[in-house]
């Protein structure tokens, strides 16, 4: 065995030589594994995306969920693997009913974030389980405002303005960056996601895809709910106009 | 079943518990708020302490007064004041005053079969400012403007004594000096007529920038009409008062 590379990568619970866990590395590749997913915080609350590519025909439209609720005002998206995301929601769940037992009060998502992330962090820990191969944008608004977190499958997490993951997610974020983030209200939170979700895909490689998105904002009382079918049809249909005078100035 | 709203039944003390036979209050101003109690601590009828401290320190900025088997209440408080530092370490900021109240609520509505404690938590935080929760004997939580759970002679209730007076004085909006006056001149009546609460007043301000404890000795209460001495002197006198009519004294002094 060579001191670098052989041998280092067969259990989380062991170190290379030059201080790297192989296996999370190889965990953040599972999260590239599917179509990118989109937060946003708006200055009036939040808006989540994601592109579900459309595996096959058969599939029912609309069926199918990825977008997650943890609490009444907290939603949840992950890339990667599906069923390591619907795992993390189930303890994001139990985080946030049992915070409520005990304060009578909505958690933050300051303090959901860090069980959640804690949660995470424990699988890059012993050598009888694998981490999750996901990459998860976890959004709400609570008593502090708008929030948004991305968690790593390392256990490590971050508070942005707005971000992406999964598969296509640099684009994602450069477009996310021109944004007036401070300024803009959900529903225009909602047009702009579902833009950048159209320009970040490629439908001649990915094939046709599906976009779901949620929001919590002053139109759904501080709820996580799915954005009505009516104004994610007028979001997409100025996404795909958009696209298209874009193509032709070019 | 009425009685059991404020008051701690005597029957559900056990023969010879230490009993606080309270008068305690709570009332938010704008930018705080004031806790008060009366100090006398009861093993049926010798007073156990005549200067007893019933406002309880739970936080930062929260305080309790406790009303019921003394036991229970600090038993229940200490574990209280121990999730509350939990809170705030885990954290990073002071556990909210509702979130203090619930704490106490859960541990007064799961336990009650097995507690006598009648709770008021009073406290001030950045969200919400003054703030009082009243967590009565079945372990209910309610916030109110204020609140008296006063004490309970063997029969009846001593925060009845005063709840009409507490209603013909409270109004919105007073300052902190009005609001302690209320509390003490409200104590101070309800102690002179409930035989389960006296001794001194105890006092606590709680707000943004700290709190203040006020001390009433028990021969400093502010006094109002106090009958038969007055009539006996107005007869003795054809009328003419001899000892002079304290400074706080209401209308009611005068008899006809």
């Amino acid at each position: 065995m060579s001191s670098i590379g052989t041998g280092y990568d067969l259990s989380v619970s062991t170190y290379s030589p030059d201080g790297r866990l192989f296996q999370v590395e190889y965990a953040s590749k599972a999260a590239e594994n599917s179509g990118p997913a989109i937060g946003l915080k708006c200055k009036d609350g939040v808006v989540l995306a994601v592109e579900k590519i459309v595996q096959s025909k058969l599939l029912v439209k609309g069926a199918n969920r990825r977008i997650m609720s943890l609490d009444n005002h907290v939603g949840m998206v992950s890339s990667g693997l599906v069923a390591d995301g619907r795992h993390l929601a189930k303890r994001g769940r139990e985080e946030a009913e049992s915070f409520r037992d005990q304060y009578g009060t909505p958690m933050t998502l300051k303090a959901l974030i860090e069980r959640v992330a804690m949660y995470e962090h424990a699988y890059t820990c012993y050598g009888s389980v694998r981490p999750f191969g996901i990459s998860t944008i976890v959004v709400g608004v609570d008593k502090t405002g708008p929030q948004l977190f991305v968690v790593e499958p390392s256990g490590s997490y971050y508070g942005y303005r707005a971000s992406a993951v999964g598969k296509g997610r640099q684009l994602a974020k450069t477009e996310l960056e021109k944004l007036e983030l401070a300024d803009i209200t959900v529903k225009q939170g909602v047009m702009e996601v579902a833009r950048i979700a159209h320009l970040v895909h490629d439908d001649n490689k990915d094939g046709n895809f599906e976009l779901e998105m949620t929001w919590i904002g002053p139109e759904t009382n501080g709820f996580h709910e799915h954005v009505p079918q009516e104004l994610l049809k007028e979001a997409e249909d100025a996404a795909k106009r958009a696209l298209e005078e874009a193509m032709e100035e070019d | 079943m009425a009685d059991m709203i404020n008051n701690v039944n005597m029957e559900r003390l056990k023969k010879g518990e230490v009993n606080l036979g309270t008068s305690i209050m709570a009332v938010a101003f704008d930018g705080g708020v004031v806790l008060g109690a009366d100090s006398r601590t009861t093993t049926g009828s010798y007073i156990a302490n005549r200067v007893t401290d019933k406002l309880t320190h739970i936080h930062d900025r929260v305080y309790c007064c406790r009303s019921g088997s003394a036991a229970d209440t600090q038993a229940v408080a200490d574990i209280v004041h121990y999730h509350a530092q939990f809170y705030a370490a885990q954290h990073n900021a002071r556990p909210p005053v509702h979130t203090i109240a619930s704490l106490f609520q859960s541990l007064c509505y799961e336990n009650k079969d097995r507690l006598s404690a009648g709770i008021i938590v009073a406290g001030w935080d950045e969200e919400q400012g003054g703030q009082v929760y009243n967590i009565p004997l079945g372990g209910g939580i309610f916030r109110q403007p204020w609140s008296i759970g006063a004490g309970f002679a063997l029969l009846g209730s001593g925060s009845t004594y005063v709840y009409g007076y507490c209603d013909a004085t409270y109004k919105e909006g007073m300052n902190e000096e009005e609001t302690v006056n209320f509390v003490r001149n409200t104590l101070s009546l309800a102690m002179a007529r409930d035989g389960s609460s006296g001794g001194c007043i105890r006092m606590c301000v709680i707000k943004k920038e700290g709190v203040r404890r006020i001390f009433v000795p028990g021969n400093e209460l502010p006094k109002f009409w106090e009958g038969a001495e007055l009539i006996e002197t107005k007869r003795a006198t054809s009328g003419k008062p001899e000892i002079a009519l304290p400074a706080t004294a209401g209308e009611g002094m005068v008899v006809q």
